[in-house]
């Protein structure tokens, strides 16, 4: 049944299914070397040397981005932010889907649909009851108010999954803490947040991602440079130095390597965490 | 009275109210934050709609719904969403097609699909700001000693293609579209995770059964493979939907000298009219339209996608 000319067709079709898929691979991943490529090269060089590999590479302008563009500071700043956040959410919203799936409380269905509907309704315009909202508490220009916002920010679904995968694991582990005389607080801490792991590795990754890349609630609650994350700072940055591209570029490969990373180390979490995400809405 | 009957007695009164306050604290810090960040908000936007104010100013007067009639007549807000519609059109049929045709494609024995699916992943998770930025750079349309600065239009006079040299990001007839492929660079791996996951639960047993029939695999495709793939891609449809139309940081990133009102999307209305003309109320006003808008849009791909179901 398999004749040669079988095998031919066979053939054809997977070389033009690769070949579809490297020219996508090569799209994919241009833009990025070229951002490295430049970052490494003079103000004089940039413009004018098209070369893939150039030749002399001036490592120099990750310094120079990091202490005299100021990418030092943001790139601090958004470390402080993504993990306060992160850690944030994940004490509260273990907390209270840990309550949601478990305990009994009045008005449990309520605040329950509350955060469901959150994750429904788009509100695009909510920045600006926010920002006034910020001002008055004088919140605004600080690391408390925008941490605050960025916890709310994530909390909906992060609460979500988590609920979910309580519902779908077993008491038992529970009940027996309960006998040896665990408290609701202890049970929570001891047996469910160490059970919930797969969970919430899922939300860490996703918070951090959606942390590290924010920049609009960065943008109109941050004024300070001294405040600013990485996101922010770089289109201040591009704002005053619109033609210094190699520093700039090398602003960028600092404000995407870390996410790269992160993502290369956990992408099976990623892609599964997406997954569930989805389907739960 | 037996131990039974003790234990099922209920429970005195102060216990069950000590009970429920505990449990009730354990979703307090995310009833609270959600409450002022989020439920607050949600309800002044509304508020401020129908107000005019200039967010300094202790006092706000009342002017119905002013702000919404005169959003009827603005042409740059209409314009904005034309734009905002215009990505999004590129999204759902380019970006999409591209996705589902490169889950197709990785959804069988293939060498190198992990690595395919990590590459596609990897702009999805990279930032507005950097990637927009990037992007301005290839796009880059001056000029140095008669050499084109930007890699794109360089390599266009390299191949002998000068005349396809263009002021990709500053001229107003190219400047959107561009934004729109690269929105679509950044947005399909997404599409192609989601839509690849929702390809591997299809039973290859349907495959073997509609083989055994006869079907070729065109037919395969039309009436088992898309049937199948209706809730996934309704999922994926009205997402891109929702993100397209929010679109906004990307411009600012790629065009940030100003193109007049050719590139204004309905994000960076709002923002312009609250940060730069101070008006509040107008600018809650067009944040309300939008939501609605974006609601009745996502609504109605539900009911489409419910219909093709049957």
């Amino acid at each position: 049944m398999e004749g040669p000319r079988y095998k031919a067709i066979g053939a054809l079709k997977s070389t033009v299914i690769h070949a579809f898929l490297i020219s996508v691979t090569l799209t994919c991943l241009f833009p990025l070397f070229w951002m490295v490529r430049c970052s490494l090269m003079t103000n004089q060089t940039v413009f004018t040397d098209k070369t893939f590999i150039p030749k002399d590479l001036h490592f120099s302008n990750y310094v120079q981005a990091w202490v005299d563009g100021g990418f030092g500071i943001y790139f601090l700043n958004s470390v402080v932010y993504t993990v306060s956040v992160v850690v944030g959410i994940v004490l509260i919203a273990s907390l209270a889907a840990y309550a949601f799936s478990r305990l009994k409380f009045w008005g449990k269905n309520f605040f329950f649909g509350m955060f469901l509907a959150a994750m429904m309704i788009p509100l695009p315009g909510s920045f600006v009851p926010l920002v006034v909202l910020m001002n008055k508490l004088g919140l605004a220009n600080h690391r408390i108010g925008y941490i605050l916002c960025m916890i709310n920010v994530g909390l909906s679904m992060s609460i979500l999954l988590l609920k979910t995968f309580f519902d779908r694991t077993p008491q038992d582990l529970e009940d027996a803490a309960r006998i040896d005389g665990c408290g609701r607080l202890g049970i929570w801490w001891h047996v469910a947040l160490p059970l919930a792991r797969p969970a919430i590795a899922v939300i860490v990754i996703f918070n951090s991602l959606s942390v590290w890349n924010e920049y609009i609630l960065a943008t109109l609650l941050l004024n300070d440079k001294t405040l600013m994350p990485l996101q922010r700072g770089i289109m201040v940055f591009q704002g005053v130095h619109s033609v210094d591209y190699p520093i700039l570029m090398a602003g960028l490969t600092i404000a995407a390597t870390p996410i790269i990373l992160i993502y290369l180390a956990m992408q099976r979490h990623i892609i599964k965490g997406l997954v569930e995400g989805a389907t739960v809405q | 009275m037996s131990a039974e009957t003790l234990t099922a007695q209920p429970k005195p009164r102060a216990l069950v109210v000590k009970d429920n306050l505990k449990n009730l604290a354990f979703v307090l810090p995310a009833v609270i934050i959600f409450s002022v960040f989020y439920v607050y908000p949600f309800f002044e936007i509304f508020r401020l709609s129908l107000q005019s104010w200039d967010g300094i100013s202790p006092t706000s007067s009342w002017v119905g719904l002013a702000n919404f009639t005169e959003l009827m007549r603005d042409k740059i807000w209409w314009s904005s969403m034309w734009h905002a519609a215009y990505i999004t059109l590129i999204a759902l049929t380019f970006q999409n097609a591209l996705a589902f045709a490169l889950a197709l494609a990785c959804d069988r024995e293939i060498r190198m699909q992990r690595f395919y699916r990590v590459v596609f992943f990897l702009p999805p998770v990279l930032s507005e700001v950097v990637v927009g930025m990037i992007w301005q750079w290839i796009l880059n349309s001056d000029v140095q000693g008669g050499q084109p600065i930007g890699v794109l239009n360089y390599w266009l006079t390299q191949m002998g293609l000068p005349q396809l040299v263009h002021h990709w990001l500053s001229d107003p007839q190219t400047a959107l579209t561009c934004i729109a492929v690269v929105h679509c660079w950044k947005g399909f791996g997404w599409g192609f995770i989601m839509l690849l996951a929702g390809l591997q639960t299809i039973d290859h047993q349907l495959y073997e059964a509609a083989k055994v029939d006869g079907a070729n695999s065109w037919h395969t495709f039309r009436h088992v493979t898309l049937p199948m793939m209706v809730p996934v891609i309704s999922v994926v449809m009205i997402l891109t939907i929702l993100g397209s139309m929010q679109v906004f940081i990307l411009i600012k990133a790629m065009v940030s000298q100003g193109l007049g009102y050719h590139t204004e999307v309905p994000v960076t209305r709002i923002l312009l009219s609250m940060q730069e003309s101070g008006r509040f109320g107008y600018a809650c006003a067009m944040g309300v339209t939008f939501g609605v808008f974006l609601i009745g849009l996502s609504l109605a791909s539900k009911l489409l996608s419910g219909k093709t179901k049957q």
